[in-house]
């Protein structure tokens, strides 16, 4: 069943390939018409041109850092609600309902609240990316905090230990891998919910470069910014799996595990 | 503790915090007279004035209608796509980039692709909803049929367990756990879709309607909207849980918030 790392590669790039090359025939030959799917050459083309571009560099700057700071102020915020929802007894089932109710409403029903509160600015994306990234790691959190050994807490109470360093020692590296998840799982959403904003409420960034794209009718420069975001967003998930493997080299879970 | 002080507690339990935080909002409307927040009675009557009319029928349904069906679609399609790649290796090998770097394009994205591609009618937002929600369902639905038990799968094989019979009782179920997570994850991303096609380019659906009262400055209308998304997303997201635990009801893993 084990193949090497080299033939994977090679089958991964041959898929790849293939679909370059459908994409480019689907347009060169004829079946779908030039101007709704442009070749792949020319959206890589274009992708080459954008990215020589200084706007571009100017909106995907400002998308990041719009899901930078949201995913910074929406992590913080969750871990320490679910550090103090989790330690406090009582809290946790009274909080439940609550937090059951609020977690599911999609965050882009807030769309017109931002607009009217922030209008096309960093407020309106950052309003989006906070209330979506919130709940992921949150979740995460109190399953984390709650998984924390009724011995080892025991053990830790009768050594004396402080609330804060029972916090810091026993609970904070219990939840890790769970708040690593919420990470993981926030970062995607907060991606999602910055190009969002922008593409919607019209803040800045690469989403209303794909807007005012396709208002421009420069359907090759539309795909090409798509295929962008595409690619920031691989970038993003597999930055964050590299940083949970870093941050868990201790954890079990990851030192068990074959290198992917 | 007797029955009824044990009942008072759950009450308090649960509907302890909610109450509090609408007195915190009825306080603050009151005390602040900020223009974006209204009274909660306000708020009330507004939703029950717009939502129980025959908005229902013109808006909150079509929009429900073409989530299932974009949902539907995607389902079909992430699951048959995903049993075939799931079971050839080198399919998998293959698919694997492409199908990393689809997910992680944005989806919301894909609306001004799609309305290129199919214009601004119902068609379009049921391929966008679709188009987006297939990703997780596939992507998982390859995981699970990829991790499926050997040891199973060896047993089937001996017992001479094939064809249709082999993909219900093996792949399907094998799969089911890794395949309803995906499906979770694609209920959300899809709820996301439903609003955002509609706020692009329509002229009936909860987003447009949502859109419009905001334009209109009717600021209670849009808020008890958002509510009414908010319980939209609650209920369905409760009945995906029904339905999560009936079909997983033999996997001892479910329930766990780790994805």
């Amino acid at each position: 069943m084990r193949r090497g790392i080299g033939s994977r590669i090679g089958y991964g790039a041959a898929g790849l390939g293939g679909l370059l090359v459908v994409m480019e025939a689907a347009s060169r030959l004829g079946p779908v018409d030039e101007r709704f799917l442009p070749p792949a050459s020319e959206i890589l083309g274009a992708l080459a041109a954008e990215l020589a571009t200084a706007e571009l560099w100017i909106a995907l700057g400002e998308t990041m850092w719009g899901w930078a700071l949201g995913l910074a102020i929406a992590f913080c915020a969750a871990v320490a609600a679910g550090m103090v929802i989790g330690s406090v007894p009582g809290l946790r089932a009274a909080t439940h309902s609550t937090v059951e109710f609020l977690r599911p409403i999609p965050s882009v029903a807030l769309i017109p609240l931002a607009t009217l509160l922030f209008g096309a600015s960093l407020g309106s994306t950052l309003l989006l990316v906070v209330y979506a990234a919130f709940w992921q790691v949150l979740i995460q959190v109190l399953y984390g905090v709650a998984d924390v050994d009724a011995v080892a807490h025991d053990t830790a109470r009768s050594y004396g230990l402080s609330a804060w360093s029972r916090i810091r020692h026993l609970v904070w590296p219990t939840a890790l891998p769970y708040v690593m998840t919420g990470l993981r799982l926030a970062a995607a959403v907060a991606f999602i919910l910055a190009i969002t904003a922008e593409l919607v409420i019209g803040s800045p960034g690469l989403g209303l470069s794909i807007q005012a794209a396709q208002s421009a009718g420069a359907v090759t420069t539309m795909y090409a910014l798509v295929v962008l975001a595409g690619l920031v967003g691989v970038a993003v998930n597999v930055g964050v799996r590299a940083l949970e493997r870093r941050v868990l080299a201790w954890h079990p879970s990851v030192r068990g595990e074959a290198p992917v | 503790m007797n029955g009824t002080g044990r009942a008072v507690t759950r009450v308090l339990t649960v509907a302890g915090v909610p109450a509090l935080l609408v007195i915190v909002w009825q306080l603050y409307s009151a005390a602040s007279q900020n223009f974006y927040v209204p009274a909660p009675g306000r708020v009330a009557q507004a939703f029950a004035e717009t939502w129980f009319s025959e908005r229902i029928l013109d808006d909150v349904l079509p929009s429900l209608a073409r989530l299932l069906a974009g949902y539907a679609l995607a389902v079909a399609a992430g699951v048959g796509a995903g049993v075939a790649i799931g079971l050839s290796p080198r399919l998998r090998a293959a698919a694997e980039p492409v199908l990393e770097f689809f997910r992680a394009i944005p989806p919301p994205v894909l609306v001004p692709l799609i309305m290129l591609l199919a214009g601004i009618g119902d068609g379009m937002k049921v391929l966008v909803i679709a188009s987006g929600c297939v990703w997780p369902i596939l992507l998982n639905t390859v995981e699970g049929v990829r991790a499926l038990d050997e040891v199973l799968s060896d047993t089937c094989r001996m017992y001479g367990v094939r064809g249709l019979s082999r993909l219900r009782h093996l792949v399907l179920r094998g799969a089911s756990p890794q395949i309803m997570a995906g499906l979770r994850q694609a209920l959300s991303i899809g709820i996301i879709l439903m609003v955002i096609s509609e706020m692009f380019a329509s002229s009936s659906g909860l987003g447009f309607t949502i859109v419009l009262f905001q334009r209109g400055f009717q600021i209670a209308e849009m808020w008890s909207g958002i509510l009414l998304l908010g319980l939209l997303g609650y209920v369905l997201a409760l009945l995906f849980r029904r339905l999560e635990r009936r079909v997983l009801s033999w996997h001892s893993g479910r329930g766990v918030g780790r994805a």
